[in-house]
């Protein structure tokens, strides 16, 4: 069991993923936008001679859009076999979390319940742990 | 058959090496499960390839050592050192035959009943292994191997590396130029750029593969399927030398696999069922596979008893799949996609081979997760065909990158007629009702507006814009308008993700040298979605102009609420529509229909007759201003045919009759039943225009375009009124004189002769209308 999360801020909340989901981290220059694609998907950037789909993390949690100035950090995962950069405000650090994921008894707003996957404790703070296939699955398929 | 006993030869090969250690692990310790599991699962393959590769000889012995191993497996037998041996001895036998096979000799027989019966659970001593076999094993000089595997990952690396140093290559180009010009350094770019462009061609066609390996095997699923049920198939495959991206072809292994099942469980119809019919006892079934573009075709087409898409809905309203609100709404071709929703089966019984409900959706799953589409047309009791598009993914495709707004995006070229101005002399965009049109020499082709479609802001006044001829692979042919044209450039196209495939209009992903992903447009999604249709429904008067002489008009044929067959002019069709029985009333004196917040006049029947639904079947028609409803019992199909027929005796409803074939069809007169309609009624102060009453290319359709224009029609010889202006073509002379203050001469050809001075061409509309609108100003 690997227990390494990557520790990364959303629209000023801590949030962890599981690191092995992670393929790296990467500083967003130039997003070449898909007009007609779903809210949450902000564009398309280049990854050396790859092609990542750029996920609004904050559209996909229900938390509208998120701020688009200066270098736009992103985190790379691969699901179902497409790259995906989800947009985070800053990649905190990668911590060794041991434990299963708490099952969640808060009332969580739509956007983040559909994407958590319980609680995660990390320096006696309670993190969310995200599910990046559900980050990228967006809003809409949350909410389902 | 070659290839495939290769690919045995190689596979067997390769798991014989690493099965060495295994052996040995397995003779010293007979109880490890792990070893036990790897040696069973090699017989077993060796045993499934055999009975497809047609080896008896070798099926005999695996399937012996398979089921030896199976016992020890369920704890049946424990094994013990003679059976090791023994099942050694049949492992090193198929090693040795495997080997001859490959070199293409004989293996001698016999000795293998020693080796099986050795496996027998019994106190037989097993024979040492016969001399031939020694011999062999010694004397076999063991052919040079040809080919490796790879696994697909390690391809996909160097494509990423070679994709990496082509952009590097590109950057190190703009460096150089930027420098200005080093005659030494510049060769040796040459040099590299040449090496560089060579081995993306060979690493990209490391990945392309014969699409005959997904085809070999459907003879033998066809015949074995056929003979299971009972029925006669005859198997007809072409194309099988298209080549695409290698894991593709294992993406639709199982998709084409399932409908070639379904066509001959429920698509062809059994011997007998098909000589009642008038079919030839024989079915055909026929595979295809072609390229388009960037698209690779394949059609699976029988000529069985084709899909009712009635019943579909019926099963699907039972299904509980669509609501009874839905139903009506739904056209053929939606009723039809039923066919792919989960849960629903169209089979009378489930059989052993499809119709248990769960495939139709998966196929069309497993293809769009490809990016690719199913397609699927049918006849009822002539057949159906499947197509699947899938993308030539990986490839390097040639494209046209153009600009829209802010942002770049490329369409295949292969896509690609023409490109034109659409402010140049020769072309002039029109708006029919809310839609633009292009007139390109002479050719109506309808405008898809890439900015508004897309919702960004274009960067070009109105007017001002390309307009890009594309000709989708699924036949619609349509003007793309954009800002500006930027190059042509060889594209590497990946799939996009599935949230951008969802949008439908594009094809993929590509990175284009500049580094900045660029989306690549689906001809044929961009038409779906812009609703253009293919142009023999759409616009007929481009048919008309290619084959000036064999003049046909796209008609629907109807059988009529009184049974009799009626005939109408599909240019007037907008829709067909099954509407609520409850939605139709006498008020006001004559029928009429509440149809989406609309009250339109109907036609064509007397009451309406609901079906056992409860539902009429309706031809919404329109001219463009007015809309009207005509009530049908079916539809029946739709021809081309001339523009000829035989006039009514007195005006009405019928204008005439017509042949379809040996039948005699009635003509529906449209602008009668627009007239009665009321709404169409022209004012008597509009000023006349007189049409050669006997060509019936003017009666049918220059009426319509001058009544648009403002005029009243009337034909030549009937009354003595004086008419503003009358219309005549050139070719043919009319029956007697028409008296105007002005005529307008027509010509059929688009090319301007001396005989023809003057004169308009008969479908420049345009120039038809302007010279209407300047007799009206002169009178």
């Amino acid at each position: 069991m690997d227990d390494l999360k990557l520790i990364a801020r959303i629209a000023g909340q801590e949030v962890a993923l599981s690191a092995d989901a992670v393929e790296s981290v990467v500083e967003i220059d130039a997003i070449t936008p898909v007009p007609l694609a779903a809210t949450h998907i902000a564009g398309l950037a280049a990854l050396r001679s790859r092609v990542l789909t750029i996920v609004d993390t904050y559209a996909a949690l229900d938390l509208g859009r998120s701020p688009r100035d200066g270098v736009i950090q992103a985190i790379v995962v691969t699901i179902d076999n497409h790259l995906y950069g989800l947009m985070v405000d800053e990649v905190v650090d990668v911590a060794a979390i041991i434990g299963d994921p708490q099952p969640l008894h808060v009332g969580l707003a739509r956007g983040w319940a559909g994407a958590a996957l319980g609680l995660v404790e990390h320096q006696d703070r309670a993190l969310l742990l995200l599910d990046p296939a559900r980050i990228v699955a967006g809003p809409l398929a949350a909410a389902a | 058959m070659e290839e495939l006993l290769g690919e045995f030869i190689a596979e067997t090969r390769e798991t014989l090496e690493p099965l060495a250690g295994e052996i040995v692990a397995w003779e010293s310790d007979p109880s490890d499960r792990a070893r036990l599991d790897s040696i069973f699962r090699f017989v077993h393959t060796v045993k499934g390839s055999c009975g497809f590769l047609d080896l008896p000889r070798l099926e005999k012995l695996s399937h012996a050592a398979e089921s030896a191993l199976a016992e020890v497996r369920t704890g049946d037998r424990t094994p013990d050192r003679k059976l090791v041996n023994a099942v050694l001895a049949i492992i090193d036998r198929i090693g040795e035959y495997v080997e001859a096979l490959a070199a293409g000799e004989t293996y001698p027989e016999g000795g293998d009943d020693a080796l099986i019966l050795a496996l027998e659970d019994n106190e037989i001593v097993a024979p040492e292994p016969t001399p031939a076999a020694v011999a062999q094993q010694q004397s076999a000089p063991r052919a040079p191997a040809r080919s490796i595997r790879l696994p697909v990952e390690l391809l996909d690396r160097m494509m990423a590396g070679v994709s990496d140093m082509v952009l590097a290559r590109n950057e190190l180009s703009r460096r150089l130029r930027e420098r200005g010009g080093d005659a030494i350094v510049d060769t040796a770019f040459e040099r590299l750029s040449a090496c560089v462009a060579e081995m993306r061609e060979s690493i990209t066609r490391t990945r392309m593969q014969r699409i005959d390996g997904l085809f070999s095997a459907l003879p033998r699923m066809v015949r074995d399927l056929s003979a299971e049920l009972h029925k006669q198939v005859h198997l007809i495959i072409d194309g099988g030398d298209v080549e695409l991206d290698r894991e593709m072809i294992e993406m639709i292994r199982d998709p084409l696999t399932h409908i070639v099942r379904n066509s001959i469980d429920h698509g062809i119809e059994g011997a007998a069922d098909r000589a009642a019919t008038g079919k030839p006892a024989i079915g055909t079934l026929r595979v295809d596979a072609r390229q388009s573009g960037n698209q690779i075709l394949i059609e699976i087409a029988d000529d069985g008893r084709g899909i009712d898409d009635e019943k579909l809905l019926a099963k699907a309203l039972a299904a509980g799949l669509v609501t009874r609100e839905r139903a009506p709404r739904m056209d053929r071709q939606e009723r039809l996609e039923l066919i792919f929703a989960a849960g629903l089966s169209t089979a009378q019984a489930v059989t052993a081979i499809s119709g248990r409900g769960v495939g139709m959706d998966v196929v069309r799953a497993n293809v769009e997760r490809i990016g690719g589409t199913v397609e699927i047309d049918t006849n009822l009791g002539r057949g159906t065909r499947l197509t699947l598009r899938v993308p030539m993914t990986l490839t390097i495709i040639p494209a046209l990158t153009f600009a829209v707004g802010a942002e770049l995006f490329a369409i295949p070229r292969g896509a690609v007629d023409e490109i034109v101005r659409s402010y140049g002399g020769s072309v002039e965009v029109e708006t029919v009702g809310s839609a633009p049109v292009a007139r390109i020499r002479g050719e109506r082709v309808p405008v898809v507006d890439l900015a508004k479609l897309l919702g960004v802001p274009s960067h070009v006044p109105a007017g001002r814009s390309i307009l890009v001829v594309v000709r989708a692979s699924s036949g619609e042919r349509y003007a793309l308008s954009v800002d500006s044209v930027q190059d042509h450039e060889e594209l590497v196209v990946k799939p996009a993700a599935p949230a951008i495939m969802a949008t439908g209009v594009y094809a993929g992903t590509t990175l284009p040298d500049n580094g900045r992903p660029m989306l690549l447009i689906d001809p044929a999604g961009v038409a779906q979605v812009a609703g253009v249709r293919a142009p023999d429904a759409a616009i007929p008067a481009r048919a008309e102009a290619e084959e000036a002489r064999v003049e046909t008009v796209p008609t629907l044929l109807f059988r009529a609420c009184d049974h009799a067959v009626r005939a109408i002019r599909l240019s007037l069709v907008e829709r067909i529509e099954d509407v609520a029985a409850s939605a139709i009333a006498r008020v006001g004196g004559r029928l009429r229909l509440s149809h989406d917040g609309r009250i339109l006049p109907l036609f064509g029947c007397d009451a309406a007759m609901p079906d056992k639904d409860g539902r009429v079947r309706v031809l919404l028609l329109g001219d463009g201003t007015t809309e009207i409803a005509h009530a049908i019992g079916e539809v029946i199909d739709i021809h081309a045919l001339a523009p000829d027929f035989l006039p009514a005796v007195e005006p009405g409803p019928i204008a005439g009759v017509m042949l379809v074939g040996e039948i005699q069809v009635e003509l529906v007169d449209c602008f009668w039943l627009f007239g009665q309609a009321g709404v169409a009624a022209l004012p008597p102060g509009r000023p006349l225009c007189v049409l050669d009453g006997s060509d019936p290319w003017m009666r049918d359709i220059l009426r319509p375009i001058v009544e648009q224009a403002g005029y009243r029609v009337g034909w030549n010889g009937e009354g003595d009124e004086a008419a503003a202006v009358a219309i005549l073509s050139v070719d043919k002379a009319p029956a007697a004189p028409l008296p105007a203050a002005s005529v307008i001469r027509l010509r059929a050809t688009a090319d301007e002769t001396a005989a023809s001075a003057g004169s308009i061409y008969r479908y420049d509309r345009h120039g038809l209308i302007a010279a209407l609108a300047a007799a009206q100003g002169r009178r």
